[in-house]
């Protein structure tokens, strides 16, 4: 990890994490995310990964210790500049916070609305990930009229919709069947191939087993990495090519948003 | 300044409701308020034009008219003499008369009443004239005669009416205080009841400025729809106000009017409103959001 002169996409360094004045939940955490690698974030319930992937996306400021995102220290990084920061990250709350009074279509657009894309390109880009992931015919739909495995789909939806450099995900397959959360993986590995940074929070051990990334593993606050550091995996490794072509026609693979490229 | 559309739901806010009413109450007593610092600008301009340059002279009344005109020829003489005057005359029984028949009817006559003769003297402008030297050589001429030359009553009206319109302007300063707490009471309450809707535009790169430009669009929606309901009835008022006073036109007191320019400021007066409602609830969400990371 002490490699200066490595890009890193994630880069903790002895971080520790305490809310008020409790214990430590994160203790010493250091590690580095390459660009393009694909990790699984593994840890009993409460060993801290909700904590670890909230310092990630911006949501908490750890109590000690350096967080580096996109080889920028976030604690010397200027307020102003942290909102171009998380739009380059995608998150999959594990509670999805879909904004209930927004129809499916519209909770997917906002991460292009706010990043200011023209709403004809949102239009043509958002139909086509909600087609995707199989809502085309819930466009329109509110959230709380969506089964919880189709809400799911939404947030995965809105997390990836603006091609993000980082992907964080709490649990994103937890409320969908096995052939979903499949095909899920796929899009999260085909965004992967695509240059994307991928940390995925589970407890389906089957499904890390089948992927074959390395893992990164809470226990008691402290970070145990296993696998393969830092090289970007294949996804299609195990024989799934043949579903290939529905992420990047899907997925507005050759869009550009924003300012900043896409590699 | 203006967002396009709205992530929040905020149309649907129930706290909010109220602050059109609010605001209409606040734009109608804020035009009224208004207003009459403009008619009592209006009152002090006619009446310091009118009474500044002038002074009368009085003359107690002869027991024969002949005496009587006599005085007021030596009186004349001395003024027109006197530098700093411009001229003077001296006032008709036709015109004592005007003056008279409010309080006496148009019955009484002159001649039945020991009246004191009244001289009307215009001063040069800018000239200064010895009220004192000349009140005593008047008074040598003919006894007591004296001099009134309005301006301790003047200085004494011209403060009572700074006075009420300081604090006409202070209400409309206190006016403007609480349409901006009320504002900052009403986006407060937002930003707790869409928490975690605000949440999600932040952790998606949302500038504090794309979250504060909804609650500013809104504010500035209902600031300027109860404001043009407050004008709305504030005008209607003014003008009974208006119809009023002319109907109890007196002879000192001049009719309650405005101009085109003082009508135009009390009708941009909601666009202010709405506009200090925006510049509010801009400012309230973005110091709220600046504590968040």
């Amino acid at each position: 990890m002490s490699n200066s002169d490595h890009a890193w996409v994630v880069r903790f360094e002895n971080v520790g994490l305490r809310y008020g004045l409790g214990p430590e939940v994160l203790q010493d955490v250091s590690f580095g995310l390459s660009p393009g690698s694909f990790h699984f974030l593994l840890g009993a319930s409460g060993a801290g990964k909700s904590s670890l992937l909230r310092l990630m996306y911006l949501a908490l400021k750890p109590s000690r210790g350096l967080i580096s995102l996109f080889d920028r220290d976030i604690a010397t990084t200027p307020r102003r500049l942290l909102p171009e920061l998380r739009r380059r990250i995608g998150v999959v709350f594990q509670d999805f916070r879909l904004l209930n009074h927004l129809s499916a279509f519209d909770n997917v657009a906002l991460p292009l609305r706010v990043a200011g894309v023209r709403e004809q390109e949102v239009e043509k880009n958002v139909t086509e990930l909600l087609s995707w992931v199989g809502l085309k015919e819930h466009l329109q739909a509110k959230p709380p009229t969506l089964s919880g495995g189709q809400q799911q789909r939404v947030a995965i939806a809105r997390a990836v919709i603006a091609r993000p450099k980082l992907l964080l995900a709490d649990e994103p397959t937890g409320n969908v069947d096995d052939n979903m959360a499949l095909r899920l993986m796929h899009l999260f590995a085909q965004l992967n191939k695509l240059g994307t940074t991928i940390v995925i929070a589970t407890h389906n051990e089957a499904m890390v087993e089948r992927m074959g990334f390395p893992c990164l593993q809470l226990e008691d606050g402290a970070l145990h990495i296993s696998g393969a550091q830092d090289q970007p995996m294949e996804a299609d490794d195990d024989g799934s090519e043949s579903e290939e072509p529905f992420v990047l026609t899907a997925m507005p693979g050759n869009a550009r948003y924003g300012s900043e490229g896409r590699s | 300044m203006f967002a396009r559309r709205s992530d929040l739901a905020l149309e649907q806010d129930g706290h909010s409701r109220f602050l059109p009413w609010l605001i209409a109450f606040m734009v109608f007593l804020a035009v009224l308020a208004l207003a009459g610092t403009f008619i009592l600008n209006g009152l002090v301009a006619t009446w310091d034009h009118n009474m500044s340059g002038t002074m009368t002279v009085q003359l107690p009344a002869a027991d024969q008219p002949k005496k009587n005109q006599a005085n007021v020829n030596k009186v004349l003489k001395i003024l027109r003499d006197t530098p700093g005057i411009q001229s003077a005359r001296a006032v008709t029984s036709g015109e004592m008369m005007g003056l008279l028949e409010p309080w006496l009817g148009r019955a009484a006559s002159l001649a039945d009443l020991p009246l004191p003769q009244l001289i009307d003297v215009t001063l040069t402008p800018g000239g200064d004239v010895q009220v004192k030297a000349l009140a005593k050589r008047l008074d040598a001429a003919v006894p007591h005669a004296n001099i009134d030359d309005h301006r301790v009553w003047l200085a004494k009206f011209l403060r009572l009416i700074r006075t009420v319109q300081i604090i006409a302007l202070s209400v409309l300063i206190l006016i403007g205080l609480a349409t901006v707490g009320t504002v900052i009471f009403t986006t407060r309450t937002g930003l707790a009841v869409h928490q975690e809707a605000i949440e999600v535009l932040h952790l998606i790169g949302a500038q504090d400025s794309y979250i504060a430009r909804q609650f500013a669009t809104r504010a500035m929606v209902l600031a300027l729809r109860g404001g043009l309901f407050g004008l709305a009835i504030a005008i209607p008022t003014l003008i009974a106000l208006g119809i009023l006073s002319a109907a109890m036109k007196a002879g000192t007191m001049p009719v309650l009017t405005m101009g085109v320019d003082e009508w135009i400021m009390i009708g941009i007066l909601p666009f202010i409103t709405a506009f200090l409602a925006m510049m509010t609830a801009r400012f309230t969400v973005l110091r709220s959001l600046a504590k968040m990371l």
